[in-house]
């Protein structure tokens, strides 16, 4: 424990930093437009489409890119894998800004965000939504993430005390951390289950809620190794292949399995034909699945992925594999009749970079302000 | 301890393998069924003459806007239902579609708007209740105030019924109630009411599905009567009875709908999907069910989380105070 987690400091209006700000500021005007003259003026949504990218991308895709959090503190706390612990903070910031700006993006999605305090009225509440159990979870979990990653602003600021009483009950935060993740992104996948006939069914089954778990669970885990793979070059770590290859390792067990469910399932209920017919959505699922079984191969082989280049690569597709999956399932596979089609607008698509590149900014400029990184031993830099 | 950790996390997994488990078997939930005093609508489409008073009738007891199309600027002309039709006529069309009611070189009309089913996903779907199936009457009703405008409903909606508000900044869902409002007074649906030939019938659906039964024993060409407005008016027409399809559509699907068509052209032709007895909400909120009923098993995967927790959390700051600890005496 000799590591202990340092702020970087160093220049924070880096070009990096401008050129996000400068994304942000366009999707702010956007934003706007869509307050003062309606969903309609800014999105291409429609009644047949009623959700697009920032239900699709920023919540559904987003939040299990932001799942790093949520698989770091299951195995460093709940299975006490306590050797990747320098790699739980950096994955908290990453899923602390995810999930607060997919909150962000729901609120600019829901047309009458003023009643959103009905969530919470006792009277209102409807315990047999998919909806309202996603939408408190996630509600929550964006606190709980504040709150775990709280210990940061206290070193920070030196709060000794405040530390001493969150300390005693971080435990139950941490708990708190791991169930609700579990919850909402399950539920995620229960959400579709609703779509019915509307849902091709290469996506619609009842399995639906496992496969979204286990989407959520290998997106975070590779959301870890890219980050920490760009952070070490960035800013100069130190070598952590040695760490995040042990969590590729981990991976290939939770990738295969996964594979072997989503491809029996669609085998047991007769629709690996359409898989295979050639159709714009039979080569979707295909493209889906390739990019998770490459992925797979480079993870499997110990050889592979203790080459950083190749487990940066398989880290990408794993990510571009379960977006797409999680894509398929919200809006291409989607189909309402009737000729809609949907298309995401100029400005719809403006908002969704801005929310990323709000992200981005975000995390460079913590990691320079707040004990983020554990600086390794500097073997690898020559400095 | 490590015993412990283990069982933990093999009930852990078995809550997990429910959720691969098939709607089927872990259906906690039965398909809802229909209230006592269930109101609905029949609509009989070979009696329908196309004549739209009923969508007119709908525009003005619902305070909604005419929608023009195309460069005529004169009269109502909706496409399809929107944020401001809750109710259209629509036309099928063959061939040279010249005989009513005709699959081939015919035409027939169908009125489409809300169903009002027994077992509505919208009403399962929304988060916060503004949708609502009537207790006593069955209708499904929409509450503005309640709403966050989230459109869940929309995509659970097998029928694509719900529209929204897209243009308006503060938009609101929109669907047929029924009239809600006007039955409250006593009234009976503005569509039903205005209606000159009785193709939509106003009733309990108890009455409605009785009726149907009548009409499909009816021998075609032959002289019957049939009720207009509402089935209890004591106002009738006198028609020959039509070829009808062996099926009364609205019956069974997805759990039954409380506005059901009777028809003489297969219902396909009208694009209304075929559908199973089954609906889509008992095999959905069966899964959720099994797992958050009474939120008995994420409280008991909290509180195995918690106990984790605490007891690495604990051990990590054991191993933590000591090597500061060894720190310490180094300097």
């Amino acid at each position: 424990m000799s590591h202990e987690p340092k702020a970087l400091g160093g220049r924070i209006f880096t070009p990096t930093f401008c050129l996000c700000i400068f994304i942000v500021v366009i999707a702010a005007y956007f934003a706007v437009k869509r307050l003062i003259f309606g969903i309609g003026s800014v999105t291409n949504l429609n009644d047949g489409y009623p959700w697009g990218i920032w239900i699709a991308y920023d919540v559904v895709v987003g939040t299990a890119f932001a799942c790093g959090g949520y698989v770091m503190a299951l195995l460093v706390y709940i299975i006490n894998k306590g050797e990747y612990h320098p790699l739980v903070r950096p994955a908290l910031l990453a899923s602390m800004f995810g999930y607060t700006l997919a909150g962000v993006s729901v609120f600019l999605d829901i047309g009458r965000y003023l009643n959103a305090y009905n969530l919470y009225l006792p009277w209102q509440m409807n315990f047999h939504s998919v909806m309202f159990e996603v939408a408190m979870c996630i509600g929550t979990y964006i606190f709980v993430l504040w709150l775990e990653f709280t210990p940061a602003f206290v070193e920070k600021w030196g709060l000794k005390n405040f530390g001493k009483k969150l300390n005693k009950v971080i435990f139950a935060i941490i708990a708190l951390g791991v169930l609700l993740p579990t919850m909402h992104q399950s539920s995620l996948g229960t959400m579709m289950l609703m779509a019915g006939y509307k849902l091709n069914p290469l996506w619609h089954t009842s399995t639906l809620p496992l496969l979204f778990l286990l989407t959520a669970i290998i997106m975070g885990f590779s959301m870890v190794v890219f980050e920490a793979t760009i952070s070490s070059r960035v800013y100069e770590l130190g070598d952590e292949t040695s760490m995040l290859s042990k969590i590729a390792r981990i991976m290939t067990y939770v990738l295969g399995f996964y594979l072997v469910i989503r491809f029996q399932n669609v085998f047991m209920r007769g629709h690996m034909v359409d898989a295979f017919s050639g159709s714009f959505l039979g080569n979707m699922f295909l493209l889906e699945n390739l990019l998770l079984i490459i992925g797979l191969v480079i993870l499997a082989y110990p050889n592979y992925r203790n080459n950083p280049r190749l487990l940066f690569i398989a880290a990408t597709c794993v990510l571009v594999g379960g977006s797409l999956y999680r894509f398929n399932t919200y809006i291409i596979g989607f189909d309402p009749g009737n000729g809609w089609k949907y298309f995401p607008s100029v400005g719809e698509q403006m908002i969704t970079y801005g929310l990323i590149a709000f992200e981005i900014a975000m995390y460079t400029l913590f990691v320079k302000i707040f004990p983020v990184f554990s600086v390794h031993a500097p073997a690898e830099s020559n400095h | 301890m490590k015993m412990k950790r283990r069982d933990f996390l093999k009930g852990a997994a078995g809550g997990l393998a429910l959720l691969t488990l098939d709607g089927k078997v872990v259906d906690a939930r039965m398909v809802e069924a229909l209230p006592p005093d269930a109101l609905g609508i029949l609509y009989d489409s070979t009696l329908c003459v196309g004549c739209n008073a009923c969508m007119s009738a709908c525009k003005e007891a619902n305070n909604k806007k005419p929608e023009m199309h195309g460069d005529q600027q004169l009269w109502d002309k909706p496409q399809d239902l929107s944020a401001s039709t809750l109710n259209i006529i629509k036309r099928y069309s063959s061939g040279t579609g010249e005989h009513k009611d005709q699959e081939e070189d015919g035409y027939a009309f169908i009125k489409r708007q809300c169903l009002h089913c027994v077992d509505p996903s919208c009403v399962t779907a929304c988060p916060v209740s503004a949708l609502a199936k009537d207790k006593e009457t069955g209708i499904v009703t929409y509450d503005k105030d309640a709403c966050i405008g989230c459109r869940y409903c929309q995509v659970a909606c097998p029928y694509n019924i719900p529209k929204f508000e897209w243009d308006d900044f503060y938009p609101e869902i929109v669907k047929c109630q029924l009239c809600s409002h006007l039955i409250a007074q006593g009234g009976i649906s503005a569509c039903c009411s205005v209606c000159p030939t009785g193709a939509s019938l106003f009733g309990p659906v108890a009455k409605l599905r009785e009726e149907t039964r009548r009409r499909l024993q009816m021998k075609p060409g032959k002289r019957y009567k049939f009720p207009v407005s509402s089935i209890d008016s004591g106002k009738w027409h006198e028609f020959e009875a039509p070829k009808y399809e062996r099926h009364v559509y609205g019956q069974d699907e997805l759990g039954g709908t409380q506005v059901m068509y009777m028809s003489a052209v297969p219902f396909e032709k009208f694009g209304l999907p075929s559908f199973p007895k089954e609906s889509f909400v008992s095999m959905a909120s069966g899964i959720q069910y099994a797992i958050y009923k009474g939120m008995v098993y994420p409280l008991v995967v909290l509180a195995g989380l918690i106990f984790m927790a605490k007891k690495n959390k604990n051990s990590e700051e054991a191993e933590q105070s000591a090597s500061t600890h060894d720190q310490g005496e180094d300097a």
